[in-house]
């Protein structure tokens, strides 16, 4: 058994969440149609009726948002409340297309932070911790998500911001943080920068991470738990829903708890729509449950994973998610075939590289051409041609297993792919300047 | 005695070498002789300097840098005198990965740079025929 933040709903029967859903949802059904006109429609098209919806088992009836809604709505459109009774917006980083702006009351901050804290708390934060957040503030709703959380479980907050790596770790060894929160690229990053200044992994006094927004592999997982001394624990969230914690892992890492008292989940078939049984590999749809000034209902992530209702040895009843496969965003298709970044980073841990490469794809006389640049450790570098040239060749084979696919690998210095100190650059398409 | 020789990893990119010599030139380190063997994708520059130490500490900001061990062997100034010394190499096995050559003042003479297989066979091969070879102090003072 583990420590709560709210003991009373995290670990309450699956009856009791149920009941919660059930009159939650009715309530937000409710205020979606009467506040948002741009969702009324689309209810009103397809024939569903508030009173059409009794409870979580009904959600099915009630129509999809999907990214493109939230552009074609932009700014208000999706607005639930009077913009005089939002306190605040945050912002996507706009990486896939046009950004997506989300307002919060005061009621939606709060519940968002509680989020968080009960992810902080589930690493084991108490008050007694100090919590590095190195999230981007800002529009970034890494940032703020954590902040809030940390402030709410009563721990000792460092607002460092994404970035300056140097202060980042001077901060970090002066006042002896121990919790990180970052992207899991900058945690890698900073562990590598602590080898090099010469810091063994004991010498920080970390405890835990909690590490997200972007895709991560279990490999990377141990490499930043190895670096940093630390366990390392995977947080979920968009700013659509709310931002960071909207799921959380617990200490079996086994999967993160959503938050069901305030966001529902569903898996669908992303080809028809349709609701798929629990187990099912399929699209995350998610619908906020109680959310005032933007409450999404249905709204299709693109991420694809499974949930799972099995008991957890936490003591959490939430439903788990297993971590995304990938963002349909990040998925390239080249010459034909589904590539996920996350692929190409579990080859270079286990190949013994480091996570920091970057993917070229560009189309030349109608074909894909598909490189990776890897940076290398000093010790993988050889005074002898050939033996890097091996060593590239051997990159290109695991590739060409791994994905079905062969790419052209190339050992560059380490720190010459441009660093992101938030989410980091793993691909470049130049293929879309042509479109 | 082996003498180390610093390798530098060089992207293959325009500006990319200018760059790495004029760190040395800026921090004040003579290169005593040096060799560039280039890919289509990437070069690796190998040079012998009259401070090891400070050319590592000076480029690994930058780029990957490591050191071997390598002999120089001083060539008799007559044919034959390079295939003389490959010959004592190659009967005993050892094989040469690299090599280049270079002369320093006109009092010490030609040498050539061996990267072989195996160093200390190697450098006892050259004693034991009674070839001069540097070492670290030498090239330091050269």
């Amino acid at each position: 058994m583990g420590n709560y933040f709210q003991p009373a709903i995290e670990t309450a029967s699956r009856e009791e969440i149920l009941a919660i859903q059930n009159e939650k949802i009715v309530k937000q059904v409710k205020h979606v149609y009467e506040n948002v006109k741009y969702y009324r429609d689309l209810m009103d098209e397809k024939g569903v009726k508030p009173e059409d919806i009794k409870g979580v088992e009904d959600i099915c009836k009630l129509p999809f948002l999907s990214k493109a809604d939230l552009r074609e709505a932009y700014p208000y459109g999706l607005l639930g409340t009077d913009l005089k009774d939002c306190v605040r917006i945050h912002s996507t980083s706009g990486t896939t297309g046009k950004r997506v702006v989300a307002f919060y009351t005061q009621h939606d901050i709060d519940l968002w932070e509680e989020c968080c804290a009960r992810a902080i708390v589930a690493a084991g934060g108490t008050k007694e911790d100090v919590v590095q957040v190195c999230y981007g503030y800002g529009l970034f709703t890494g940032g703020a998500g954590l902040h809030g959380g940390s402030h709410k479980v009563g721990s000792l907050t460092l607002p460092m911001s994404s970035g300056n790596t140097e202060r980042q770790i001077q901060f970090m060894m002066d006042l002896q943080s121990t919790i990180l929160c970052c992207t899991p690229s900058y945690a890698a990053y900073i562990g590598e920068t602590l080898a090099e200044q010469g810091y063994k992994p004991e010498d920080n006094h970390l405890k835990a991470g909690i590490f997200g927004a972007e895709p991560w592999t279990e490999e990377m997982r141990k490499n930043i738990e190895k670096s940093l001394g630390i366990k390392a624990y995977d947080i979920f969230g968009l700013t659509e829903i709310s931002g960071p914690g909207v799921a959380f892992e617990c200490e079996e890492q086994t999967g993160m708890h959503i938050n069901e008292d305030h966001f529902y989940a569903e898996i669908i078939d992303p080809e028809t729509g349709e609701v798929l049984p629990e187990g099912s590999k399929g699209e995350l749809v998610f619908t906020c449950l109680d959310k005032e000034a933007f409450p999404m209902l249905r709204y299709r992530t693109r991420d694809i994973c499974v949930l799972t209702r099995e008991k957890c040895s936490c003591g959490r009843t939430h439903v788990k998610m297993a971590k995304p496969m990938g963002r349909s965003d990040d998925m390239m298709i080249i010459r034909g075939v589904n590539v996920f970044p996350s692929q190409i980073e579990t080859v270079l841990l286990k190949q013994g590289y480091t996570p920091n490469y970057q993917i070229e794809v560009d189309r030349i006389n109608n074909s894909d051409t598909f490189e990776i640049k890897v940076e290398m450790a000093p010790e993988q570098f050889s005074d002898i041609v050939s033996i890097n040239q091996a060593k590239e060749r051997k990159l290109e084979q695991a590739m060409r297993t791994m994905l079905g696919i062969g790419p052209k690998v190339r050992l560059v210095p380490p720190k010459t792919i441009t660093r992101s100190e938030g989410k980091a650059v793993r691909v470049i398409d130049h293929r879309k300047l042509h479109n | 005695m082996a003498i180390q020789q610093i390798s530098v990893f060089v992207e293959n990119k325009q500006g990319k070498l200018v760059e790495t010599v004029k760190t040395l030139a800026d921090n004040g380190i003579n290169i005593r002789a040096m060799s560039i063997a280039d890919t289509k994708d990437f070069g690796i520059l190998r040079m012998i300097t009259s401070d090891n130490a400070k050319t590592k500490e000076v480029l690994a900001d930058d780029t990957v840098v490591n050191t071997t061990e390598v002999i120089a062997v001083k060539m008799a100034d007559r044919p034959g005198a390079l295939y003389r010394v490959m010959e004592i190499l190659s009967k005993e096995g050892i094989n040469i990965e690299y090599m280049y050559a270079f002369t320093a003042s006109d009092s010490l003479g030609a040498y050539v740079v061996f990267r072989v297989d195996d160093v200390p066979a190697a450098q006892k091969l050259i004693d034991d025929n009674g070839l001069q070879s540097l070492n670290d102090d030498d090239v330091q003072n050269m």
